[in-house]
């Protein structure tokens, strides 16, 4: 479903991606984990394309996206992104923040967007918000929102990039069993997380970077109970005190 | 008593005396014809402005290089030219460069505050933008919006807000410079109240009377400036 072969991200001297090879199947739930500017976000931004790679390519369900003149825009409706910080298009409700970019961009009737746009807010237990403005909602709320948003692109694959770092504490879990429910369906999912709760009961694979190279990939078990690297080795000695 | 008399001897003589605000009151008609020309040159022209605004200010706002470098070039060749100058250039140039292209002079008025205008509020939409945070722009984006579409739904809609009351000073200047046009005959209020007190030296009450006008189409403006400025800072 995702390919990445060879890529590199250099910002200016700053070399972000070191070749980068995933292979990410149809319906996977792969959770990134590492440290804060070890490359994850830059990471799961080229397969959208929101950062061009330096080198190396990128397939998304069968395109090329690193190709000269991709069909960039087609690829992005099939590849949802849910951001840190929400990004809700705060001069519009609920519900047109929902149904926005399934009629202008996709071209799908209002009716139809409405419908399962209300269907996608009840998943996320928030249809009774759907007239009010993201600025009348919680960050957990907030968050569900552009969840129910990016749900009704119907995409076949779903970038989540750190969910729940700008939640208070007693939001995260509200957010977190939404993800957990979207992780019951077909959907090929990759989520950069540090929740490590999540990571063992939603993942199916889990791979640990650092310092812009992927460091350890394998399945849950392998990664919390028997971890290769150093470095993850480390980190986990850390973060699971 | 022969003090009094001197202080209301301008009263009968000089450049404020009474024959000639008669003379004035008589001939109002023409200030009134002025005064539509200049209301149609500004509304027009400020359509113009607006318009030429948004897609440089789109422009100089984008990544790419070369539409930003236009935009760039075509502001700072406005904003650092008179007016004045530019006015007259599409006045004269024209008629040179396309021989026998006759164009109205109400029409160069329309070109040449539009045009001028459309450099400082391309600058006043460029700023608006930059105001939006980098995120709404990536999250519309990652819906597969183009950079146009996620402008026009999602980035301008909010700049709005910050970027009315400046566009409404921008609109009060407008008015006022649609002034120019009496360089070059037409036919505005500046113009018509020019040629009206040049005929017989009634220059005071004729200026006062036209600076009067102009202040009552500009000042309902500056005021909603105001009244939006202040509503923007409250939310
Ligand atoms: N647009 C950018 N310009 C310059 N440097 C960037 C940019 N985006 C990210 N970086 C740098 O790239 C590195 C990796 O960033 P990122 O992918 O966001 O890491 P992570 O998501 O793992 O915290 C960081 O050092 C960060 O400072
Ligand atoms: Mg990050």
């Amino acid at each position: 479903m995702i390919e990445l072969v060879g890529v590199n991200k250099h910002f200016g001297l700053h070399h972000v991606l070191k070749d980068i090879n995933l292979d990410v199947p149809s319906g996977q739930k792969l959770v990134i984990i590492g440290p804060s500017g070890s490359g994850k976000s830059t990471l799961i931004r080229c397969i959208n394309m929101l950062e061009k790679p330096s080198s190396g390519t990128v397939t998304v369900d069968g395109i090329e996206v690193t190709a000269h003149r991709a069909p960039i825009a087609k690829v992005r409706q099939q590849v949802a992104m849910v951001f840190q910080s929400f990004n809700l298009y705060p001069h519009k409700t609920v519900l047109e923040n929902v149904t926005l970019a399934p009629i202008v961009v996709s071209g799908v009737s209002r009716e139809e967007a409405t419908e399962s746009g209300l269907r996608y807010l009840e998943r996320v237990g928030l249809s009774e918000k759907a007239d009010k403005y993201p600025a009348q909602l919680s960050g957990g709320q907030q968050q569900r929102v552009a969840i129910a948003r990016a749900l009704n692109m119907h995409p076949k694959i779903m970038l989540f990039d750190e969910p729940t770092s700008a939640l208070d504490p007693e939001m995260i879990q509200e957010v977190l069993e939404v993800i957990i429910g979207l992780a019951q369906s077909g959907i090929t999912m990759l989520v950069v997380t540090h929740e490590m709760g999540f990571a063992k009961e939603a993942a199916d694979r889990v791979i640990f970077m650092d310092d812009g190279m992927i460091l350890e990939d394998g399945t849950p078990e392998h990664f919390f109970e028997n971890p290769q690297n150093d470095r993850t080795k480390l980190f986990l000695s850390k973060i699971l005190r | 008593m022969t003090e009094l008399l001197e202080r209301i001897g301008f009263l009968q003589q000089g450049p404020f005396s009474v024959p000639r605000w008669e003379a004035l009151f008589a001939s109002m008609d023409l200030l009134w014809d002025g005064a539509l020309v200049t209301l149609l040159v500004a509304s027009l022209g400020l359509a113009l402005a607006l318009a030429l605004g948004t897609i440089i200010g789109v422009m100089s706002a984008s990544q790419w290089k070369i539409p930003r470098a236009l935009a760039r070039a075509y502001v700072e060749f406005y904003q650092n030219t008179p007016l004045l100058i530019q006015v007259f250039m599409i006045f004269n140039a024209i008629p040179i460069l396309f021989t026998g292209m006759f164009i109205p002079v109400i029409t160069i008025g329309i070109l040449g505050v539009g045009m001028y205008h459309g450099a400082y509020i391309a600058e006043v939409v460029r700023a608006g933008i930059q105001s939006i945070g980098r995120g709404q722009l990536e999250a519309a984006i990652s819906q597969g919006f183009g950079y146009i579409g996620a402008m026009r739904y999602i980035i301008i809609p909010q700049a709005m807000r910050v970027v009315l009351p400046p566009l409404t000073n921008q609109a009060v200047s407008l008015i006022k410079n649609t002034s120019v046009l009496a360089v070059i005959a037409g036919g505005d209020l500046m113009y018509a109240g020019d040629a009206f007190a040049g005929r017989y030296g009634h220059y005071g009450p004729t200026y006062i009377v036209v600076g009067l006008l102009y202040f009552v189409m500009c000042f309902p403006l500056a005021r909603l400036a105001r009244r939006l400025e202040s509503r923007s800072k409250v939310a």
